[in-house]
């Protein structure tokens, strides 16, 4: 990935290294004007004028030089941090995108299994860690070799011995380094775990607020957040004391070699061996080198936390999309809406956790016409209805429409024919209108009217006082439980499908409102193919066929009058609801329009 | 600005993530008594250990500042001297060592412990607030969105610990600075001022950058939580962004996002970069007058050489402190504006909370009593206006009416989730503000409409109150409400895992669960808001004959929906606007031909969903 920012690393890689050497100039240049002005004194008491002169045009000159030197090593410093940072960000940019494509990509059964709240943390969280690990942990870590690497070749070259002693600890830092990034990384490993789960007790815990008031059950919540939060506080602490621990020994070492040069540097000057001006530029390069090696820790840091964070990324990342489309497989243009099920079997997880939920299921539905589906919870109604737009595939036998297996045609033009209006109603927060528009954000508004009209929902918001530019969703308005459902209704609507899936969609919205629904859809519905689940029998008792499934099976199967003759389950089923509530008893002459 | 657009060039009506997640300030003041008051509170449990710290810090920063003095000895007293002296070097080096040691420990110790407190302290106002919010009055969580409490929860109280951290280091930084100057003056007051000379210059330059830097750094924070923004509600809205096929343009308008968010991050790299060349320009100039001035005074001898030296040494620590104190600007601003937020959620009262000596409520009777309640939400809009009604032992009373009439809110009252205005709500003779919430909440158990289940097993759901039921107990209450078989059908029965917000079962299995919880919770009084739809017939009739065990020997106040519920009730109470507009059972109201008798005519499935021309006008 990093060879896309070609030109960047063309800029940072020279700039880092002419920025090392003219920092290991600096040394040089302060040890040159020690030795200059001790050169004066040693030289001779009678100080000749011409020779203070000449010394002070040498300090002068150096005096500059330092001056220059400085600025330019600071340009070069920020040309080298900039583009790092740079490098850094757009990584970080385009690893974001990969992980928004992936998400969107990834199938109903993979949302299905994996905590949302941990898939943001980990958009969030773990892309960050990776962006420090480039501009904390790599650009540091080149900066530090560079400056060693350099100033030691300078400080070998000097003097050998005096050199190595000088370099003596960073065999010590790097062996520390190695050893605090593995415990690190297994530390932020459990760490990122707890954290995940203490954010989960805690959200679980404020959504459902009202049952834990309900129970008075605040004390056995404050244990579940005391279990999660101290565990977490445990390996925090664990961390800050592996990380500093290690910190401290460094900088220790790099101390004592310090200490080291000044005897031996002290004993070499007596000796004759080196002027004060070169122990001065050993010790100066050192001194360089103090806020690098207390940086060393909080590298490591970075690159622990990176490298669990690029893990959990690449997790995500390398999960190939369990429904795929086939490599040139055409779009579905300009559908019949003739919708087959042939012989179809599903079930939910692999392997051992496999669990079939539907057998064998067979019918066909055409344009005009309803199909309606009945039957106890977990039956697998709407599951049914789940794999019309493949949000999951059969494990046996096939879809097809109007003849073409589902599989074959590109999902996008899949799920533009077929619709299936959710149980569970999403709405973004965003403007009303942008949510009607939903599936086509380029629809006019006669359209987005028309097919809230059609809902039932456009007299309400009209009445709302910023009408369509009313805020909805999470921040926005609150809408009831009905007035979502028709909200989700009118997306659907808006994209006049081929086929239209209800989903017990009409299950908060009253008998007389789903009603005038029916009614204002009964034009749309001659051109399209309708399959209804529902549990209450009026909103499907209409329709051309009704399947009455159980256990995944269909044990029942005909009109609403062949299916009462038939004095099975459905009859028992009718005659529950209708001693319950007495709605309804004779289907209301504007239920949809029949076609045979 | 956006580059989505169709052929004819329209921007489509659609957003990713939502500008308003950005309303919440980041900058606050620098300094805000109030803020720093109401934190110290929770500093001060860690007063004895943050004392050593700074006790850490000054030995850690005066060993930083004794270490080119001692250079300073060794080269003036030791090599330079008229007569060199080994056994000096030797001291001195042993000094060093002796001074590093120090160091050491002091820096192991600052760092541990600084790092340390500011963490527990994080944890402490996380559990603070955490344990605050399970008392707040509902009113208050009604209108909060978790989202935003979650943000307080979790990334307030890490600018708060951000803050302890650096104000500690600061002060290390400060004593620093000091301590430099001090020891520069001190060897040579001439030579000192003049290196000195370049610190007015850099805070010339940062208060002209400062604000602009400000801005930029500001944009940065802010874009990077639109995109987050846009990423969080992308994956909870996953669904339908597939089934409308959204991806592709949902795609290109977060790419904007991400696009913008990228930009506005390499503009404030830009800013802060601009402050190294400067930084190191002036180290320069510094070290420059030190290398003429200092060499000059040098030759002239009135200079010692371990001196000049020692001054290189100083010079290229000095600006480090300054660095990180002008940075400290900006985390105080930080701390400042997340502690408002963190105090403003502490702060929110408990208004219902036990009387001192409050009695428990044990030998109750069951009954239910309103008495002449009035209530609401918003001052001057009652919502209860003088209810009064009674509710015997063991008799079941449903409640109707429209949408707004007041329902839910008695539902709540019989709880104490609120306090009434006037009036009084009375269980078991007793008035609910005079005995422990404790007891009431075990003689009250509530089932609510939206069943709400946690992660974890079923086994813990079911025994969610009574958590040391036993197993026997849970499954004898799932048979009850007939969950037990789709429980058995589960891969692994009672303790298969639900997953969040138990998405892998059905609606109606969650309210079977949310029933059977009810259950092992065993209280007197129940409590049932019914719900409008999501159970399907088979479920309900199993709850309706689970009901009927439930409700024997319980009272029993249902929010209904269904007439089946409504007509198997002892007595019928219907609600509208807030007041009792009639009483009676199902035979008797019909006979009255008032309102329920309107309502029961008009064939809605629920009572909710009924418009004020329906309510008022005859058939």
């Amino acid at each position: 990935m990093a060879l896309r920012y070609r030109w960047r690393l063309a800029i940072a890689v020279p700039a880092t290294v002419v920025a090392a050497s003219l920092q290991v100039l600096i040394p040089r240049f302060l040890g040159k004007s020690v030795d200059e002005a001790q050169g004066f004194l040693a030289g001779g008491s009678p100080a000749s004028a011409a020779s203070a002169a000449e010394t002070q045009a040498v300090l002068l000159t150096t005096a500059l030089l330092l001056v220059v030197v400085a600025t330019c090593r600071g340009l070069f410093t920020l040309l080298h941090n900039y583009q790092g940072e740079a490098i850094g960000q757009s990584i970080a940019y385009e690893l974001r995108l990969a992980y928004y494509d992936k998400l969107q990509r990834l199938g109903f059964g993979f949302h299905d299994q994996v905590h949302s709240g941990d898939l943001i943390a980990r958009g969030m969280l773990d892309i960050e860690g990776v962006r420090s690990f480039i501009d904390q942990g790599v650009l540091r870590v080149i900066v530090l070799v560079l400056l060693l690497a350099i100033g030691s070749s300078r400080l070998l070259s000097m003097d050998f011995t005096l050199g190595l002693l000088a370099l003596s600890f960073v065999p010590f830092v790097g062996w520390r380094a190695t050893v605090a990034r593995l415990l690190l990384r297994r530390t932020w490993l459990k760490l990122q775990k707890r954290m995940s789960l203490l954010t989960r007790v805690m959200e679980e815990n404020l959504g459902g607020i009202r049952v834990v008031r309900a129970f008075m059950a605040q004390d056995h919540e404050m244990k579940k957040f005391d279990t999660a939060s101290d565990a977490a506080r445990k390996l925090a602490d664990r961390r800050i004391g592996i990380r500093f621990r290690n910190t401290s020994m460094m900088t220790l070492a790099y101390f004592l070699a310090m200490a080291l040069v000044l005897w031996v540097g002290g004993l070499k000057v007596l000796g004759g061996v080196i002027s004060v001006g070169q122990l001065t530029e050993f010790l100066a390069f050192m001194a360089i080198l103090q806020a690098p090696v207390r940086q060393v820790g909080m590298i490591v840091n970075a690159i622990a936390r990176a490298s669990t964070s690029g893990g959990r990324l690449f997790e995500i990342l390398d999960l190939e999309p369990t429904i795929q489309e086939k490599p040139g497989a055409p779009s579905l243009e300009n559908t019949a809406g003739m919708l087959t099920f042939e012989h179809v079997d599903f079930g939910y997880g692999e392997g051992a956790q496999a669990r079939q939920v539907l057998f064998d299921i067979s019918f066909t539905v055409g344009r005009g016409q309803t199909l309606g589906i009945v039957g106890p919870p977990g039956s697998g109604k709407s599951t049914i209805l789940q794999l019309i737009p493949r949000y999951y595939d059969v494990t046996g036998g096939r879809i097809t429409i109007d003849g073409r297996d589902i599989r074959e045609v590109t999902l996008e033009s899949l799920r533009r024919a077929a619709v299936v209006v959710q149980q569970d109603p999403f709405l973004f927060t965003a403007a009303i209108e942008n949510n009607v528009a939903y599936g086509d954000p380029w629809a006019d508004r006669y359209r987005i009217a028309g097919a809230t009209e059609a809902a039932q929902l456009h007299r309400y918001i009209e009445q709302m006082p910023m009408g369509y530019q009313s805020l909805v969703g999470e921040r926005g308005v609150s809408l009831s439980g009905g007035q979502r459902q028709r909200l989700t209704i009118a997306r659907s609507v808006l994209l006049s499908p081929a086929i239209i899936a209800f989903d017990d969609s009409t299950a908060s919205v009253d008998a007389a409102t789903e009603q005038r629904i029916r009614a204002a859809m009964g034009e749309r519905s001659q051109a399209q193919t309708t399959v209804i689940v529902a549990h209450r029998l009026s909103s499907l008792m209409h329709a051309n066929e009704i399947l009455f499934l159980d256990e995944g099976k269909i044990i029942e199967r005909g009109d609403h009058a062949s299916l009462l003759a038939q004095r099975g389950r459905y009859y028992d089923l009718y005659r529950l609801q209708m001693s319950g509530a007495e709605v309804a008893v004779d289907p209301p002459a504007a239920y949809g329009a029949k076609v045979s | 600005m956006t580059a989505v657009q169709d052929a004819v060039g329209r921007p489509p009506r659609a957003v990713v993530g939502s500008e308003i997640d950005v309303d919440e300030r980041i900058f606050g003041a620098a300094f805000d008594g109030q803020v720093v008051r109401r934190f110290a509170a929770f500093v001060r449990p860690y007063a004895k250990r943050l004392t050593l710290a700074m006790a850490a810090v000054l030995v850690f920063t005066l060993t930083q500042l004794a270490i080119p003095l001692i250079i300073r000895e060794a080269i003036d007293g030791a090599l330079l001297a008229d007569a060199p002296s080994r056994s000096l070097l030797a001291v001195l080096t042993l000094g060093f060592v002796a001074v590093v040691a120090v160091n050491f420990a002091a820096n192991y110790l600052q760092l541990t412990i600084v790092g340390r407190a500011a963490e527990h302290v994080l944890f402490d106002m996380r559990r603070a607030m955490y344990a605050h919010l399970q008392r707040v009055s509902l009113s208050f969580m009604d209108k909060t969105q978790v989202g935003r409490l979650m943000s307080r929860l979790q990334g307030d109280v890490n600018a708060l610990q951000e803050f302890l951290e650096t104000s500690v280091f600061a002060i290390g930084d400060l004593v620093l600075l000091v301590g430099i100057v001090t020891v520069l003056l001190v060897l040579d007051w001439k030579l000192g001022l003049l290196t000195l000379s370049v610190v007015p210059a850099l805070f010339a330059v940062r208060i002209v950058w400062l604000p602009r830097a400000r801005k930029a750094f500001l944009r940065a924070r802010e874009t990077s939580s639109l995109v987050n923004g846009a990423l969080a509600e992308s994956i909870n809205g996953v669904r339908t962004v597939q089934g409308m096929s959204r991806e592709g343009v949902n795609f290109q308008l977060f790419n904007d996002r991400a696009f913008e968010n990228l930009q506005s991050h390499l503009r404030a790299s830009r800013f802060a970069q601009i402050m190294v060349p400067t930084v190191d320009t002036l180290t320069g100039a510094a070290m420059g007058i030190v290398v003429i001035v200092g060499g000059n005074l040098v030759l002239n001898g009135s200079l010692d050489l371990g001196v000049m030296v020692a001054f290189m040494f100083y010079i290229q620590r000095f600006f480090d402190p300054i660095r990180s104190l002008t940075m400290q600007y900006s985390v105080m601003q930080r701390a400042m504006a997340s502690g408002q937020r963190v105090f403003e959620v502490l702060d929110v009262p408990v208004d219902i909370r036990d009387k001192p000596g409050a009695r428990a409520l044990t030998d109750a009777d069951g009954s239910v009593e309103f008495r002449d309640v009035t209530f609401g939400y918003a001052a001057g809009q009652p919502v209860l206006k003088n209810v009064s009604f009674r509710v015997e032992s063991g008799e079941t009373v449903a409640l109707v009416g429209p949408t707004g009439s007041g329902k839910t809110s008695t539902m709540s009252l019989v709880h104490r989730f609120y306090d009434v205005w006037s009036g009084s709500v009375r269980v078991g003779g007793e008035d609910v503000r005079d005995v422990s919430q404790d007891s009431l909440g075990r003689t009250v158990s509530m089932v609510l409409q939206e069943p709400f289940l946690f992660s974890g097993t079923v086994l813990e759901n079911i025994r969610y109150r009574e958590t040391d039921a036993s197993r026997e107990t849970v499954e004898q209450a799932a048979r009850t409400v007939g969950a037990h078989g789709f429980i058995m059908r589960l891969p692994k029965g009672y303790d298969a895992i639900l997953e969040q917000r138990a998405s892998n079962l059905s609606l109606g299995q969650r309210q079977l669960l949310s029933f059977a919880r009810a259950i092992v919770a065993d209280a007197k009084i129940l409590v049932l808001d019914e719900a409008t739809a999501s159970i399907d017939s088979y479920t309900e009739r199993q709850i309706q004959r689970a009901l009927k065990h439930l409700l024997k020997g319980r009272t029993a106040l249902v929010i209904a929906h269904r007439l089946a519920t409504i007509r198997g009730a002892d007595r019928i109470i219907v609600l509208r606007d807030g007041e009792v507009a009639e009483t009676g059972n199902h035979k008797s109201l019909l006979a009255e031909n008032g309102l329920y008798a309107r309502l029961y005519a008009m064939n809605y499935a629920s009572f909710d969903d009924m418009t004020k021309d329906d309510l008022n006008g005859s058939r």
